[in-house]
């Protein structure tokens, strides 16, 4: 008795909670100097403190309670002027002091939100998706279940253990329970989520990769019949690792529950893991017996007193809010949403605003980055960041073309040479001898000859038939080695044949 | 020479009448004739201790500038990591580590060319009063090998005691440094908490732990204190200020116009009438030293022990969580098919000692949802109190001054099995650590009805250290004019072994 997602929108009303965990990208880890870079040989980013030695000490990065404040500051949180860590007390061997040390009643950020905005039956709809608390913590290490069936602790026949990632900061973001998203639910789970990427990632405090894991949500979902009071029983469910997926798991878990609800049962209230093969989701711990961390204050650490002043500077620091910059771009650069998608797909929105900035024309400095310069990243699989090719070198090229010094083709050949290295844009123009023939002597004794040799296609044109002059205008272009300027040529052409 | 003080020891070694090397060896030996009775150390460094005391010779030979204490000899409590050393905290369940760091008391001894002898006994993790609490048994009071020499810190305490080392260092949680220091006569200091980097301090209660020197004279701690101290960058609750001028304070010794509170609560009903006494005559020769006493009152102190055994215990069960067998140390029951949880509770069971699990079991307990804010939270505020006690009190006096400990060394097994008996030893010490400031504990005398010696504690607020070397090196001066000659050379010698 399958329910279809109408069946269940029309009964129920779904309530989320979405929590995100973030990993800086600070370069040391939260609380010791480690390095934090992501693929490591196993167990060499450690040191006797993120490895839990007797008498080792924690010490808080002040650059991840920068990174922290400045999230909180973009999501409209208040900044405690108070905050201070707690220890999470549980035992697991992937976590070096089995305890983490987490901020617990008193967070660093409070009472913030986020605006998304989807496209709905009545077009587009805002919705507001309150922040509880933006808090600081450390991440655990790594373990990797060898043999048993399941891939978990249980069962196996042995475990490694990489503490690399043990001790890297770790930034939660929780909501309020979300209710009043309806149907839309899904979209706006996934629509949060990437705006909240998309913030992240212009603060430059992580690389937000959700495959990664440097960006992991975890979707709370309860549902209750429409018009309740009450909420419904929550699963909680982890493991979700792409934009599409967290809509994905939202989905399946309201049709999930609605098929419990209907047939009389009850939904336990669990951590479930998303199945990103199946799009389902598979049972993990019951939390029906809270397990009692024993959190108390951290006495290792002193409580964190951001000074009003230093919050303020890093305020007025922070970047334009994406979405907002978005439309402007958009209205700016008169970019159909498509296209504008594209850009932000390709990740390309930074270099062609800054492209553009440098004096290219909006279209064709999108044109570059989005077409010939994609291209050759994706050809040898690196990212378009990684080309030798600036923004600048663009803006230069764009203006050799406006300025009739290379044809679009010629242009293509000095995009290659800089990415090979060659140099700036007039090196590559130098050293590999491109000009465009501007010579009107030189291209006449090229149109002459091709009218030659082609008569009877130049007669055509004589007689006014101009379409054929494609062939002759190509034609000279070959003869002049693709340095003219086809528009000239044309024009010189024509002139030749009498129109 | 090995029964001179630290001081006199480095003027020998700058005059260049012995070698620190010569030093070091005779202080092996006398370790090597009377540890086998004393048992004050769990590992000596033989070969360690003078590869460092024969670089320090070459150093002075080249006339390098060497620091105070350059060359002279030291014991080591065994709960702070020293690079490539045993270092067990007295528990089974560290039996064989070897730490790949210093901690940074370590680290500045060597900075200051102090030679470490070799580790200290002590209560597995610093929990206890009387050293009996090691998994590798008891040390022997040198007073009384069939007495406790305090505790945790009784390996060290011992050793000052017996002439094994002219300096050690301690860690005191609840008393660890100063009653041990009471017991056997010697002096001990409690640093201010933060005064000395805690960092590679195995932690039993990171709160209240706190490193400090130990030694035979008040200039003799106050320049161990020195060396040690400082602020330190890897140790979040390190004070970022400069150190106080204890080694000045204990070489002017001056009380004149100074105030002496003696605190009400901690003195009258339970202490030993030969420690009352002691302590009445150390205050009357305070006075005749020019200072002025007054009485002063903390009336919250009666909770403080019932807190502390909450506050402790908690962050206790918390820090030893770590001793899992995963990374280092003991580990008990891998074999096939055994699971990694079965291993770690395996591993607690037979590596923690009965005072460990009764405190870890009491810490998470007093932690658990549900009894937090009855156990853990009121201790909280309790503590809060102790310092405005001492706060208030210090608009009255300069420092505080109160006996050690209600009695003398106890027996070996008197109050094996009578934890409660145990921690009312540490009732006059625990305030102190609850409240961060400094404490001190310096001889006073012996008592009159069983022999033993008694200690005199002086207490100084947040970072105003020197206060207790100022009122304790007029006292020792005091009493040293009185009795003629140091204390300690009332105790019996002890008989070397064949």
């Amino acid at each position: 008795m399958s329910l279809t997602y109408d069946d269940v929108v029309a009964k129920y009303e779904p309530v989320l909670g979405l929590e995100v965990h973030v990993e800086l990208n600070t370069e040391s880890k939260m609380f010791c100097g480690c390095a934090t870079v992501f693929g490591a040989e196993p167990n060499t980013q450690t040191c006797p403190v993120c490895l839990a030695l007797p008498g080792a000490l924690p010490v808080v990065n002040e650059k991840a309670i920068e990174s922290t404040i400045k999230i909180g500051l973009a999501l409209n949180c208040s900044i405690a002027p108070f905050s201070r860590f707690a220890r999470k007390n549980y035992f697991y061997p992937d976590m070096p002091k089995n305890f983490q040390i987490s901020q617990y009643d008193e967070p660093i950020c409070v009472d913030g939100y986020v605006d998304v905005e989807i496209e709905t039956d009545e077009g587009p709809k805002k919705f507001r998706i309150e922040v509880e608390r933006v808090h600081m913590e450390e991440d655990t290490g790594k373990s990797l279940h060898v043999g048993g069936a399941t891939g978990r602790i249980h069962g196996a026949e042995y475990s490694l253990l990489d503490y690399n990632r043990a001790g890297i900061p770790l930034v939660e973001i929780v909501t309020k329970i979300v209710p009043g998203t309806g149907k839309y639910a899904p979209e706006v789970a996934k629509a949060y989520v990437a705006e909240l990427r998309d913030i992240l990632r212009s603060l430059g405090v992580s690389d937000v990769k959700m495959e990664q894991g440097s960006l992991r949500c975890d979707a709370n979902v309860s549902l209750r019949l429409i018009g309740a009071e009450t909420l419904g029983t929550r699963s909680e469910t982890k493991n979700v690792n792409s934009l599409r997926s967290v809509e994905r798991a939202v989905r399946g878990e309201m049709i999930r529950h609605a098929e419990l609800l209907n047939a009389g049962g009850r939904v336990v209230q669990e951590t479930r893991h998303f199945q990103e093969e199946s799009g389902l989701t598979r049972s993990g711990r019951s939390k029906e017996q809270a397990e009692d961390y024993r959190y108390f204050p951290e006495p290792d650490l002193v409580p964190v007193e951001p000074d009003a002043a230093w919050i303020e500077k890093l305020r007025a620091g922070l970047p334009e809010r994406p979405s907002i910059r978005r439309k402007r771009l958009q209205e700016a650069w008169a970019v159909p949403e498509k296209e504008m998608a594209a850009m932000i797909n390709a990740d390309v929105l930074d270099i062609v605003e800054e492209t553009v900035l440098l004096g290219a024309d909006p279209t064709k400095a999108r044109s570059w980055w989005l077409g010939e310069i994609s291209r050759i990243a994706n050809d040898k699989d690196i990212a378009i960041a990684d080309l030798a090719i600036t923004p600048k070198d663009v803006a230069e090229i764009v203006a050799l073309v406006n300025a009739g010094e290379l044809t679009d083709k010629l242009a293509r050949q000095v995009v290659e040479g800089v990415i090979a290295g060659e140099g700036k844009p007039s090196e590559v123009v130098a050293k590999r001898g491109i000009k465009v023939v501007n010579d009107d002597g030189a291209l006449m004794a090229a149109i002459e000859k091709v009218c030659a040799e082609q008569a009877e296609t130049a007669e055509k044109v004589r007689a006014g038939h101009i379409p054929a002059a494609g062939a002759l205008i190509g034609a000279v272009m070959k003869e002049t080695k693709g340095q003219a300027d086809a528009a000239r040529v044309r024009e010189l052409l024509l002139g030749h044949l009498g129109q | 020479m090995i029964r001179n003080s630290a001081s006199q020891m480095a003027a020998k070694l700058a005059s260049g009448e012995t070698t620190s090397v010569a030093l070091t060896q005779a202080h092996l030996d006398q370790i090597k004739a009377v540890d086998d009775k004393v048992h004050a150390f769990l590992f000596v460094d033989k070969k360690g201790a003078l590869e460092q005391a024969a670089q320090v010779d070459a150093k002075r030979a080249k006339g390098e500038k060497l620091l105070p204490l350059a060359g002279v000899p030291l014991a080591l409590k065994d709960v702070l990591a020293q690079k490539n050393k045993p270092t067990t905290c007295g528990s089974k369940i560290l039996e064989g580590w070897l730490p790949p760091y210093d901690s940074t008391v370590v680290a500045n001894l060597k900075k200051n060319d102090i030679i470490i002898l070799g580790k200290t006994n002590m209560d597995e993790f610093a929990m206890g009063s009387s050293t009996e609490n090691s998994a590798y048994g008891p040390t022997h009071n040198p007073w009384d090998l069939s007495r406790i020499p305090g505790g945790s810190g009784g390996g060290s305490s011992a050793a000052l005691a017996s002439f094994e080392a002219p300096l050690a260092i301690g860690t005191d949680t609840g008393g660890s440094i100063r009653q041990p220091a009471a017991v056997t006569g010697t002096v001990g200091v409690k640093p201010t908490y933060g005064g000395v980097s805690r960092y590679g301090l195995v932690a039993f209660s990171s709160s209240l732990d706190q490193a400090g020197p130990c030694a035979r004279t008040v200039l003799d701690t106050a320049l161990l204190h020195e060396a040690i101290a400082g602020y330190d960058p890897k140790d979040a609750t390190s004070i970022n200020a400069p150190i106080p001028q204890v080694v000045k304070a204990a070489k002017e010794a001056n009380v004149k116009g100074m105030k002496i509170g003696v605190v009400k609560e901690l003195n009258g009903d339970g202490y030993q009438p030969g420690v009352r006494a002691r302590f009445e005559e150390a205050l009357e020769l305070l006075a005749k030293a020019g200072a002025e006493i007054v009485e002063v009152s903390a009336p919250n102190f009666e909770y403080a022990l019932a807190a502390y055994y909450l506050i402790a215990p908690s962050e206790a069960s918390s820090n030893l969580a770590r001793f899992d067998a995963m990374r280092y140390g003991l580990r008990v029951g891998d074999i096939d098919g055994a699971s990694a949880e079965s291993v770690m509770n395996l591993t607690r069971e037979v590596g923690f000692g009965k005072e460990v699990k009764r405190r870890i079991i009491l810490g998470t307990y007093a932690l658990s949802s549900g009894y937090y804010d009855a156990y853990y939270g009121s201790a909280q505020k309790v503590r809060t109190l102790i310092t405005q006690d001492f706060t208030q009190a210090f608009t009255k006096a300069d420092v505080l001054v109160s006996p050690t400990c209600p009695t003398t060394a106890f027996k070996i097994g008197e109050k094996a099995n009578d934890p409660l008996a145990m921690y009312l030893n540490d009732i006059a010490t625990i305030p102190v650590n609850m409240a961060g400031i400094g404490g001190m504990s310096l001889p006073a005398g012996l008592a009159d009805e069983d022999g033993l010696p008694v200690g005199f504690q002086i207490m100084s607020p947040v970072m105003k250290d020197e206060r207790m070397y100022s009122v304790g090196g007029a006292l020792e001066a005091a009493l040293l004019s009185k009795w003629g000659a140091p204390l300690l050379d009332r105790a019996p010698k002890l008989e070397a072994s064949k």
